[in-house]
């Protein structure tokens, strides 16, 4: 027996309206954060205690810069479309479910642009 | 288009709470305390942003008990998402969705994200010694 109905299986895009393109998206992201969370992991590590001058050294070092950036991007993405199923799964007034769902992307953009142009600063700053 | 007679779902808490079900909720717990801990990476970056005496604070506060013991849930949340993550992608794989396998898999995940905070954790205060 199935559980789905006439138009829902015409259709084909399930509860989220989206298909497979969510589901793919946060499996993608996840296998880029697997390498980039244990260079951000050991990196913090180097960086216990550390001064703001040293700070800007080793964002100076050779891939610092590119790492974190693409990390900060992996990260923010993958923790968009968690949050996003999250907000599906138990927000079920419509209205209020429209509005987390448009916070939880623009926080997202937010959180990684300030993160870039905060890097850049340090890196490129005097 | 008929939408009546699906079966219900019993309510959570009939269920006693299992290795695969508690670890499945861990997955998400997990997901966003890493979310509320991105906040304070974004607010670090900021600070080193805006020069020596605000990041010289950010870093006192992450040196703070309060701040070790946040840093110290993040490591292990973040491990936990990591090695529970990459159980799924067995899972999605089609590989080790047999009973037997899937607990030997949480059991692994749950050891290994607590190997991994000590060692990083041991690592942190070697930096702190050895400097």
């Amino acid at each position: 027996m199935s559980l789905r109905t006439d138009l829902g299986r015409a259709r084909g895009l399930g509860s989220a309206k989206g298909g497979t393109s969510h589901w793919w998206a946060q499996r993608v992201t996840a296998v880029g954060l697997i390498p980039l969370s244990l260079w951000f992991i050991y990196s913090a590590i180097t960086l216990v205690g550390i001064d703001h001058a040293g700070f800007k050294i080793w964002l100076n070092a050779p891939g610092s810069i590119l790492l974190m950036a693409l990390f900060v991007i992996a990260l923010f993405y993958h923790m968009q479309l968690g949050l996003q199923v999250v907000i599906e799964d138990y927000v079920h007034n419509e209205r209020n479910k429209i509005i987390s769902l448009v916070l939880n992307k623009l926080g997202a953009v937010l959180l990684a642009v300030s993160s870039i142009i905060a890097l850049i600063k340090v890196a490129f700053g005097g | 288009m008929t939408t009546g007679n699906r079966p219900l779902s019993p309510h959570l808490q009939v269920y006693k709470p299992q290795i695969t079900s508690v670890l499945s909720i861990l997955h998400r717990i997990t997901g966003i305390g890493l979310a509320v801990g991105s906040l304070m990476l974004v607010y670090w970056l900021n600070a080193a942003a805006y020069g020596p005496e605000v990041f010289e604070r950010a870093q006192e506060f992450l040196a703070s008990w309060l701040g070790k013991i946040l840093l110290l849930g993040w490591t292990w949340a973040l491990f936990y998402h990591l090695c529970n993550g990459i159980r799924h992608m067995f899972w999605d794989a089609g590989r080790g969705l047999e009973l037997p396998q899937v607990h030997i898999s949480g059991w692994l995940v749950v050891i290994f994200s607590v190997i991994l905070t000590v060692l990083s954790w041991s690592a942190g205060y070697g930096m702190l010694g050895g400097a």
